[in-house]
């Protein structure tokens, strides 16, 4: 602050200032808090309300005593405090219950000064808890930007379109069946850990893409559903060095949004791929996402990260690599089948091998029950149909394709292609 | 999650003899790996002194250069950090604890700058 206003902590409004700070602090050590808690408590839910009673310990105490040097710790132990106490207080009853006149000596030990290494744990351990499988789709994605992300019910509720309601029964649910089913606090190891990885990878991937390609709405991107998704991936690699999935992700995410800036035109809409101003992309985060597929390997993720490193490698649209994004389609396509990534592929093929080849690929895929509704498969046979030179049915296609357009973005461009289409020469 | 610029700040003259102690190294490296396994932490290096840059200045159509030492500034930039966070309030704060972790005969500023475009 050379040139700014100057603030210490004597100024008047250091009430306010402290008030700010205990939030900063909060929003920042809150995940790790709920995760310590937890461990003590074993029930996210509760430990969830134990973590807010510390932020309302610190909002009381420390405009009196002043911010503590190590805030986080503070919150952290004032939390398991409560914990252990709430703990005590169950065991004891169930002690005076059952008339047994022992004493309480092995009542749970005080909190022990906060190892980073046990956080680390703690927090991998929330991370599974709340990505587990037992809870659908969308609790699991409710649960896991709650409480790993910080973010409030309104918030969560403004990112996915949905009332705030609705969000706040499906969190309350979430924890009820979570207790319900005795999940337990842990890492699973053995057979169940690549199913739980994969299941918590998922949840990372579908909050990224819900703010990168926002299904419904009028903006194409919700950039704040991508940087948390990004924070989460880029957390659970650090956690699990080990895991080539997780830098697979990782790697796919830091590649993704640094298209982002790009992928927006200055109204709002859309860019696609080939007319992106590449100068626009992130290079730290491109960079960011090379040293990530460093550490990737061949599953799903690791190979799409594959995929959107030969487009960020590219300087021009024109130097794309198509023959190896091809490649790794197949390889994409031999490890999980999908109707989505043979259409991808098919738009690389016909890149390598020209639009005819590719026709044939989607032709074939058109009858597909899973692609019915999926605007990309006519818009994709529309620009193919375009550059052979049959404006006609390409026109239709586009047509075809901006009816089954959720977002309002995505309509207006490929009616717009619709229009350009049908304007020009018919080729036939 | 915006990005923020920090920039640290010293006066080349009045570093304490020695550079940061042993100690200031390790409670520094620990706060280093907490950020980045946050995934806030972005980029993050020192820089060598003054006396090893130059200055490269464009002024009436002329190009001119000038080694350092720039003895002339009280204050320049001895290290920066790019960070990902929710908001300036969140940078600020990640801030305040990296100079935290220096011992009181430090004097450095921490100058943090929210990157645009």
């Amino acid at each position: 602050m050379t040139a700014g206003r100057k603030t210490t902590s004597t100024a008047p409004d250091t009430a306010a200032r402290t008030a700010a700070t205990v939030e900063t602090v909060f929003r920042i050590e809150s995940a790790r808090i709920i995760a310590g808690v937890t461990r003590v408590v074993r029930d996210v839910g509760i430990a969830e309300e134990i973590a807010q009673d510390a932020l309302v310990a610190a909002l009381e105490r420390w405009p009196e005593s002043g911010v503590p040097d190590n805030p986080g710790a503070w919150l952290m132990a004032t939390a398991k405090h409560r914990a252990i106490d709430l703990v005590r207080r169950k065991e004891t009853y169930a002690r005076k219950l059952a008339e047994v006149g022992r004493a309480l000596e092995d009542a749970p030990p005080p909190p022990e000064p906060a190892d980073p290494a046990d956080i680390d744990d703690d927090l991998l351990r929330l991370i599974f808890t709340a990505c587990h499988p037992v809870l659908a789709a969308p609790a699991r994605i409710a649960l896991t930007l709650r409480l790993l992300g910080g973010l409030t019910t309104s918030e969560i509720a403004r990112a996915f379109l949905v009332p705030e309601a609705t969000v706040a029964q499906r969190i309350v649910r979430a924890k009820r069946a979570l207790a319900k089913a005795g999940v337990p606090f842990e890492v699973p190891y053995g057979s169940d850990r690549a199913d739980r990885l994969s299941s918590v990878l998922e949840v990372i991937y579908l909050v990224f893409n819900e703010g990168y390609s926002a299904t419904a709405g009028d903006d194409l991107v919700r950039p704040a559903l991508c940087e948390d998704a990004l924070r989460l991936a880029r957390v659970l690699a650090n956690l699990m060095p080990g895991e080539p999935e997780a830098h697979g992700l990782a790697a796919l995410l830091e590649f993704q949004a640094s298209r982002i800036p790009a992928r927006t035109g200055p109204d709002g809409e859309p860019v696609l791929l080939a007319g992106q101003n590449r100068a626009r992309w992130n290079r730290m985060l491109i960079g960011r996402g090379v040293d990530a597929l460093h550490r990737a390997g061949r599953g799903p993720y690791s190979l799409q990260a594959a995929i959107a490193a030969c487009h960020a490698m590219a300087a021009r649209y024109e130097d794309t690599d198509w023959a190896a994004i091809a490649t790794l389609y197949d390889q994409l396509l031999a490890l999980c089948p999908s109707p989505v990534v043979e259409l991808n592929r098919a738009v690389a093929v016909s890149m390598s091998e020209g639009p005819a080849a590719a026709l044939e690929l989607v032709d074939a895929l058109t009858g597909e029950p899973a692609l019915k509704n999926y605007h990309l498969l006519p818009s994709v046979r529309g620009d193919l149909l375009d550059r052979l030179g049959r404006a006609a049915e390409a026109r239709e296609e586009f047509e075809r394709a901006a009816s089954l357009a959720h977002n309002v973005r995505e309509r207006e461009l490929l009616l717009g292609k619709a229009a350009r289409t049908g304007s020009g020469p018919t080729g036939s | 999650m915006p990005r923020f610029l920090t920039l640290i700040r010293i006066d080349e003259k009045n570093v304490p003899e020695g550079g940061p102690s042993p100690e200031l190294q390790k409670r520094m490296g620990a706060l280093l790996e907490e950020i980045t396994k946050a995934g806030v932490m972005l980029d993050t290096g020192g820089l060598a002194a003054t006396s090893e840059g130059t200055r490269v200045t464009w002024s009436g159509g002329k190009l001119t250069s000038t080694d350092g030492p720039f003895t002339e500034t009280k204050e320049v930039v001895g290290g920066y950090s790019i960070v990902q966070a929710k908001d300036k309030a969140e940078a600020l704060e990640w801030a305040g604890r990296f100079l935290r972790t220096h011992e009181e005969y430090w004097t450095i500023t921490a100058e943090v700058r929210e990157i645009v475009g």
